[in-house]
């Protein structure tokens, strides 16, 4: 059977030229960064020749980067840590409705402790209006987190515009670029950021491998009390491996960035076209233009997102979706919903994520194999026959 | 993804007795697309047992297999023992459902039984218009 891996916005698979480049530091150069001899000296060479190469890919400097173990991590400490280093100055904070679960939890734990939380919404292609956080914005507003892109409908926010607006206030612009960095250009200069969050992961990295840039001079509580290990802002010994692999994937995506993203483009377009041509009743989700190369999201109506994955999984094909069904939580996708799309449309999500490794093939697969998957699982939905019964009558 | 047993797997890929009953005797209906899963199950009663049972329904892989065996359960079976299939026995008969996906999507007993209160209403009203009909 065919085996097509749509399904790169849950994970990357890892480069062999990444995988090369950590192997020695299992093997061999296995010393603690932090020793003070051979060993050490040669761990601590790889990890700063690997935070140049990760401050390259969002055009800031290498002291500026902060290893961490995930983009969650990375997420967790920049929204905690900035607005507990900031709360003697106010309590207020600001996130937008479509954030990462690491974001939008970590903000509902500051809730918790004390802080004032406002979630600004966005529209129905998932964009954030920057008039809209200029209007959230207080006096005693620390902290604005608003992500760069969004994972599960690939929508590309607005982010020099919003960090136009937040500067003047004084509050501190955090942005989630874990969709975007190593995907599509990230420069922190341009964007006008205090901090982002990236994960290697993303972009043919290494799982466990992330990284936090902070501008020079802006504070953060430590979120790993410890050592001295990156400059006393995040403990433990350094995973000399995955900062390595971090690097070497930053640097590849930074020299192939363009045509990486230029093949996942068209290949998303081709799907994106498509889809709602050969079943009915299909929505893309998400913006028609600004959206991450190699993401195609859809709902479709009547049915149910787990079912039509298993489906699409026995046909070889890996793909996610935002339905309640297929969350632990069971709730469907608080993007989906946000954007206004009712509940039981929100069920029927897919999410189609390409890569380097994708082909038009894959797309023709994909075109060939859902719709009597989508006509099979709709035959059986009460829904639809609902629908139906009611496009009768209508005709009549 | 959750993972499902084998059987819940084969009910999924090969659900039994999917459909509608045209004029059914019982039609059972619960859920709802908000929560997630909805079900709609028809039934045709002959002689106080259940002669022939079909669903639709809207859900994920846990739903439709539940439905599926639901169906199968009931076949056959008179009202009363009918009305004795519980979402536990379900689940057993399926040899197991993922925690999560245990109450959400175990509503096919209760829309079993939905259908056959439906019916057993159905019938009580034919029976009291026909005693008015006496009077």
């Amino acid at each position: 059977m065919r085996e097509v891996y749509l399904d790169y916005v849950a994970t990357t698979p890892l480069l062999p030229e990444v995988l090369e480049a950590m192997l020695p530091y299992f093997r061999d150069a296995y010393g603690n960064v932090q020793s003070l001899h051979n060993w050490g000296d040669k761990a601590r060479e790889a990890v700063e020749e690997a935070r140049v190469k990760v401050a390259d890919l969002i055009g800031g400097e290498a002291e500026d980067i902060i290893f961490t173990a995930s983009g969650t991590e990375s997420n967790n400490f920049a929204v905690k840590g900035l607005a507990m280093a900031q709360q003697s100055r106010g309590k207020h904070i600001v996130v937008s409705a479509i954030e990462h679960f690491s974001v939008l939890h970590s903000a509902k734990t500051l809730e918790k402790w004390g802080f004032e939380l406002t979630e600004v919404p966005v529209d129905k292609h998932g964009i954030v209006d920057p008039d809209k956080v200029a209007r959230s914005l207080r006096k005693d507003t620390i902290l604005v987190s608003i992500m760069q892109a969004n994972n599960e409908v690939g929508t590309i926010e607005p982010i020099k515009e919003i960090a136009g607006v937040v500067k003047p206030s004084g509050a501190i612009f955090h942005t989630d670029a874990v969709a975007t960095a190593g995907t599509i250009p990230v420069d922190v200069r341009e964007l006008g950021v205090d901090a982002l969050s990236l994960a290697g992961n993303q972009f043919y990295g290494p799982k466990g491998a992330g990284a936090l840039w902070l501008k020079k001079g802006v504070r953060i509580i430590p979120f790993l009390d410890g050592g001295v290990q990156e400059g006393g802002r995040r403990a433990g010994t350094e995973d000399v491996p995955a900062i390595v692999g971090l690097g070497k994937a930053a640097e590849m995506a930074k020299a192939e960035m363009g045509t990486r993203a230029k093949r996942c483009s068209a290949l998303r377009d081709k799907l994106i076209a498509g889809l709602p041509k050969r079943i009915e009743h299909v929505i893309v989700t998400g913006h028609p233009t600004q959206r991450l190369p190699g993401n195609a999201s859809f709902c479709v109506e009547f049915i149910e997102g787990e079912a039509m994955l298993m489906l699409l999984n026995s046909q070889g094909i890996a793909v996610s979706s935002g339905s309640a069904c297929t969350s632990r939580a069971l709730k469907a996708s608080h993007v989906l919903i946000a954007m206004g799309i009712p509940h039981e449309i929100a069920q029927g999500s897919l999410l189609f994520s390409f890569g380097l490794d994708s082909t038009g093939g894959d797309v023709d697969y994909v075109l060939e194999t859902m719709p009597p998957i989508v006509d099979r699982l709709r035959q059986m939905s009460p829904l639809y026959a609902k629908f139906l019964k009611k496009q009768k009558g209508g005709k009549k | 993804m959750p993972v499902y047993n084998e059987k819940v797997m084969d009910h999924f890929m090969s659900p039994r007795n999917v459909g509608e009953i045209e004029n059914a005797d019982g039609v059972g209906e619960v859920g709802n697309p908000v929560c997630g899963d909805m079900m709609t199950f028809y039934i045709k009663v002959d002689n106080n047992h259940i002669s022939d049972v079909k669903y639709k329904t809207f859900g994920c892989g846990a739903a439709i297999a539940v439905s599926s065996m639901v169906s199968e359960m009931a076949k056959g079976k008179t009202l009363e023992e009918a009305k004795k299939i519980t979402p536990a026995l379900v689940a057993k008969q399926l040899e197991g459902l993922p925690k999560n996906k245990y109450h959400c999507s175990n509503l096919g007993a209760q829309a079993l039984n939905k259908a056959i209160d439906n019916y057993l209403k159905k019938q009580g009203k034919e029976g009291k218009s026909k005693k008015r009909g006496k009077k």
